[in-house]
């Protein structure tokens, strides 16, 4: 039976992936309306059951993939994956106000540098509280900051210890996650209800995950405005990590 | 039919990460720059040119409009794939360090958001969540600005 049901899970794995993440968003919008009333959304619901899901996943299979690395649910990888995820926030573009866009342009710009220097300084600053006070480690954990792509990235060019590489990509997990669990709830309280606000939001935070599901379970007209910014952020972390923000380190530190 | 609309918004996608990818490879990271979000202007303007044009009809569009109605499923599952673990036993430095990275960047949306409002002014009374018919205000509000 197991076997049978194993065979095909893995034959037809995007099609399990469907029912199954069909029948999460089912359960939390039923919880979401018995147990709140409707103010904790549904989909906030659904992410963080699929953020708990992905963390049994872990600590049963040992892997990094949470879900995914459990035989019976890999689909959940390919409907979840970076190729599906994206084309979904390309369509949300579909009913975006060009407009309004215009008008966030310049906003979402200085959010972007903004959000990358802060971030940065937050990483550096808590390492060097920690005692990583060598420019190499302190540069690379303010990256992981930034996302847990800079991270790594930067460890790479400027020469960081495996260790303080997983260090840094921690980091930038502990940040989309928490991003995308505490968005919907400090929305309110930081004026994120706009589409201007969006595009900053999607600056400041810049992880593509974090602020795509953040969005997502705040309001989801707002996904494609901070999509957007987010869109350029790992990039111009990328680029910024390694060369002006190791310089500045490295002149600080020594 | 349905299959214009995503395969408009499959050229959409493509065309835009192929540019983010070429643009990280002439500034030499190892990064999509902006690949997301040019797919999604891309979507935009060829959205509104064929809708001027009227050549999009309902069909085409239900095409777009049902990746964009599975987009929070797809994130649901992209949730569930997250290296939770690794997270959580990153040890107490990169907790730390991931929080206050968060934390500041929440505090500092209010504070852009009022930044840039004190330039352009009025327009952010009116909630912004796409109310066609504020076009024609917006359009004299942001030449005046600029």
């Amino acid at each position: 039976m197991y076997e049978s049901m194993l065979e095909v899970s893995a034959k037809y794995s995007l099609v399990t992936g469907f029912a199954v993440i069909g029948a999460t968003m089912w359960f939390s919008y039923w919880a979401s309306g018995k147990f709140t009333n409707g103010r904790v959304h549904g989909s906030a619901i659904a992410i963080m059951l699929g953020l708990f899901m992905a963390y049994l996943g872990g600590v049963f299979s040992g892997g990094q993939k949470g879900v995914v690395d459990l035989p019976l649910l890999s689909g959940i990888g390919i409907l979840g994956g970076t190729m599906l995820r994206d084309f979904a926030i390309v369509a949300t573009g579909f009913g975006v106000n060009i407009e309004e866009l215009k008008r966030a342009g310049s906003a979402g710009v200085m959010a972007l540098v903004m959000g990358i220097v802060t971030s940065f300084v937050a990483g550096v600053g808590i390492a060097a509280a920690f005692g990583y006070t060598d420019a190499v480690s302190m540069t690379t954990i303010g990256a992981g900051a930034i996302t847990y792509i800079v991270g790594p990235v930067t460890g790479a060019a400027i020469g960081a210890s495996s260790e303080v590489m997983a260090l840094s990509i921690a980091a930038g997990l502990v940040k989309s996650i928490l991003v995308m669990i505490a968005t919907p709830f400090v929305a309110p309280y930081i004026g994120l209800n706009n589409s201007r606000t969006a595009v900053i939001f999607g600056g400041l935070m810049g992880t593509s995950s974090g602020v795509a599901a953040g969005l997502a379970a705040t309001d989801p007209k707002l996904v494609p405005y901070g999509c957007l910014t987010a869109a350029f952020y790992t990039a111009l972390g990328c680029l910024l990590g390694p060369s002006l923000l190791y310089i500045v380190i490295r002149g600080i530190a020594g | 039919m349905i299959i214009y609309g995503v395969a408009l918004l499959s050229v959409c996608t493509l065309t835009g990460i192929t540019i983010g990818q070429v643009l990280g490879k002439l500034i030499g990271i190892p990064a999509n720059v902006g690949g997301v979000g040019i797919a999604m202007i891309l979507l935009i303007l060829a959205g509104s040119y064929l809708q001027k044009r009227g050549y999009l009809n309902l069909k085409t569009e239900q095409g777009i409009e049902f990746w964009s109605a599975i987009y929070i499923p797809v994130v649901v599952a992209m949730a569930a794939k997250q290296n939770v673990l690794g997270a959580l036993t990153g040890g107490p430095m990169a907790i730390t360090a991931g929080v206050s990275a968060v934390v500041l960047s929440f505090a500092l949306v209010p504070v852009l958001d009022r930044m840039g409002a004190d330039k352009q002014q009025a327009p952010d009374d009116a909630p912004a969540t796409g109310h066609s018919t504020n076009n024609n205000n917006n359009h004299a509000q942001t030449s005046t600005g600029q």
